[in-house]
């Protein structure tokens, strides 16, 4: 079922919101100013929870009416109890931490499923930039320039995928997002890689 | 020049739009059936409480709101003192329309008991020598501030708080009453607090009380017997503390290194050479006139005790285990007397019991009386935290 929502939401934050079952327990990392909280609060009845690193962020939160603590995805999630939510949400975030892995391993102890979702740096627009211009690629999705991105551990859809092999993570559903369009994927491959701007993962420990 | 900030200082500038609310000032007692089991193994009877209100309670008694007041404050929350006229500490955040919206919430404001505005403390008459108590008093808790303002809930017919909210020493309060009376509390917001007393925390609570001990004017606690108050000593308590309320950025901003009234320095010891040292004298001086020096010495005590965590088995998320309460936690950037690391243990502790919590961070250069003061963020927030509350409580 797709969420109803108006058009001003991101479409990612819909796709993530979209694999979400109502009334569940969620934690989102790196839950930005709680679009998709309040998402999830109002479409989904989830109680939610979120961490957020800027100040602003998370007293746009509160200020909302969201549960959401100031802290940093690569260093406080060590305080929350195993298995304590239903899902464990990382929205466009992972890109930006010290270590993605630690994070995804932090994840899946507190969560018993994993949503990640990231830009792909494996889509071909991007490649083709690099290929053509020479020069770090800024698209859409990864608007910044090289000197100023939070952005610090980009990867692909494959790069991804070899991730969770690593991680001892089961993928349960992949959806990849392009422009307005999303489309699930049941084994994401090359083709995948190359199409997809964005992509969302849910997972579950092995 | 303007006496600067803090209510700590009872000195916050009015603001003329601000209306006082209507408020009720009460006092109840406690006889000898109902004593107040002290940690100390002590049980004080009677026990009396003067608590201010504000708003009506509704029909099913659960809109009330308990503020609980910092080291130096009192029930006079939002009414004018009556000792001083000042306006109330916290006025700009409790009336009709306000964050503690007393058109909305029943909120009630009692004096802690160790206190000097009514409740059980040192200036207090001791039954059994009909003197007051002086140093007779029991060594009081945290924890027994928070078991007198249960006796006082009971009292008022009210089984669960919408929410307890405090700065500081208020801020203990509230953590203790989350964790001693879980089912009680529907939302807690401790504010530029600690979960336990640090070392600097207790040093500086010693120099206070050794400077009101050292006053001969204090004769071993007994000065009321003596028709004398140690005020020199006090003040220079006063002083001290105070310092620690304010961020060295304001000292700055408000001071830096200007003559107060002079143009040279007067290579002297009489008249203050600079405006910091006449501010604090002022501070100082003011302030013995609405403060007890026993007092200063009980509840400092009752602060210097305050470890949450060692009465749970040295862990401090045991001490908020399976509770159901909403927290909001609330720091300052420029606080060193309870800075943010403290308030993240408390954050982390809740966290791990896995509790719904809130925590925000306030950037201003206000140190720690900052919560008292006029910061848009942290009303923002509140409101936020507060308003989502009210929604899960049912109350409109």
């Amino acid at each position: 079922m797709t969420l109803d929502t108006n058009t001003q939401t991101r479409i990612d934050l819909i796709a993530v919101a979209d694999l979400v079952q109502e009334g569940s327990r969620v934690l989102d990392v790196g839950c930005g100013e709680g679009e998709l909280l309040e998402l999830l609060r109002d479409k989904r009845q989830v109680d939610g929870r979120g961490v957020e690193l800027s100040q602003a962020g998370v007293n746009a939160c509160v200020a909302r009416g969201l549960s959401v603590v100031q802290g940093d995805a690569d260093r406080d999630l060590g305080d929350y109890p195993d298995d304590s939510f239903d899902y464990v949400i990382l929205s466009q975030t992972i890109q930006a931490t010290r270590n993605p892995r630690e994070v995804l391993g932090q994840m899946k102890r507190i969560g018993r499923r994993v949503v990640v979702s990231f830009p792909n740096f494996g889509h071909w627009k991007i490649r083709l930039q690099l290929l053509l211009s020479g020069r770090m690629p800024v698209t859409r999705t990864l608007a910044d320039e090289w000197y100023d991105t939070p952005n610090i551990h980009l990867c692909t859809v494959r790069d991804f995928l070899d991730l969770c092999e690593t991680e001892h993570l089961a993928i349960e559903k992949t959806l990849m997002l392009a422009g307005e369009k999303s489309w699930t994927e049941h084994n994401p491959g090359a083709r995948a890689n190359l199409r997809a701007e964005q992509a969302v993962f849910l997972l579950y420990r092995k | 020049m303007s006496a600067a900030t803090g209510a700590h200082t009872g000195t916050a500038p009015p603001d003329p739009h601000l209306e006082a609310p209507e408020a009720r000032l009460e006092t109840v007692t406690f006889g000898p059936d109902k004593p107040l089991r002290l940690d100390s193994g002590e049980n004080l009877s009677p026990v009396t409480l003067a608590y201010n209100t504000y708003g009506e309670l509704n029909a099913d008694k659960s809109n009330a709101v308990l503020i609980c007041h910092a080291l130096t404050m009192d029930q006079h929350v939002a009414n004018a003192h009556p000792q001083t006229g000042k306006p109330g500490w916290w006025l700009r955040m409790v009336g009709p329309g306000r964050t503690i919206d007393t058109d909305r919430f029943f909120v009630i404001c009692p004096n802690v008991i160790g206190g000097c505005q009514g409740s059980s403390g040192p200036t207090e008459t001791n039954p059994a020598t009909g003197k007051p108590y002086g140093l007779d008093f029991p060594v009081i808790t945290i924890a027994d501030m928070v078991r007198a303002q249960a006796m006082l809930l009971d009292h008022l017919g009210i089984e669960t708080l919408f929410c307890a909210i405090g700065g500081s020493m208020g801020g203990m309060q509230v953590l203790e009453w989350a964790s001693a009376y879980p089912e009680r509390v529907f939302s807690a917001i401790p504010m530029a607090t600690a979960a336990r007393h640090s070392a600097q925390n207790i040093a500086f609570h010693e120099v206070g009380r050794q400077a009101i001990m050292a006053d001969p004017d204090w004769h071993g606690g007994t000065y009321l017997d003596h028709g004398t108050r140690p005020t020199k000593g006090l003040a220079v308590a006063r002083m001290a503390a105070h310092i620690t309320y304010l961020s060295e950025t304001a000292l700055f901003r408000k001071f830096d290194r200007n003559l107060q009234d002079r143009d040279t320095l007067t290579y002297d010891f009489g008249a203050p050479d600079f405006q910091i040292e006449s501010y604090l004298r002022h501070q100082g001086m003011t302030f013995v006139d609405r403060f007890d020096a026993n007092s200063y010495l009980y509840i400092t005590r009752a602060m210097d005790y305050f470890d949450l965590a060692a009465v749970h088995g040295g862990v401090l998320a045991n001490a908020f285990k399976g509770t159901k309460t909403r927290f909001c936690v609330v720091s300052f950037t420029s606080d060193w007397h309870y800075p943010t690391a403290y308030n993240k243990q408390i954050v982390h502790a809740l966290i791990a019991a896995g509790a719904n919590v809130s925590f925000v961070e306030i950037e201003t250069d206000k140190g720690h009386d900052a919560f008292l003061l006029d910061e848009p963020v942290m009303d923002d927030t509140l409101a936020g935290f507060i308003a989502s509350a009210a929604r899960q409580r049912g109350l409109t």
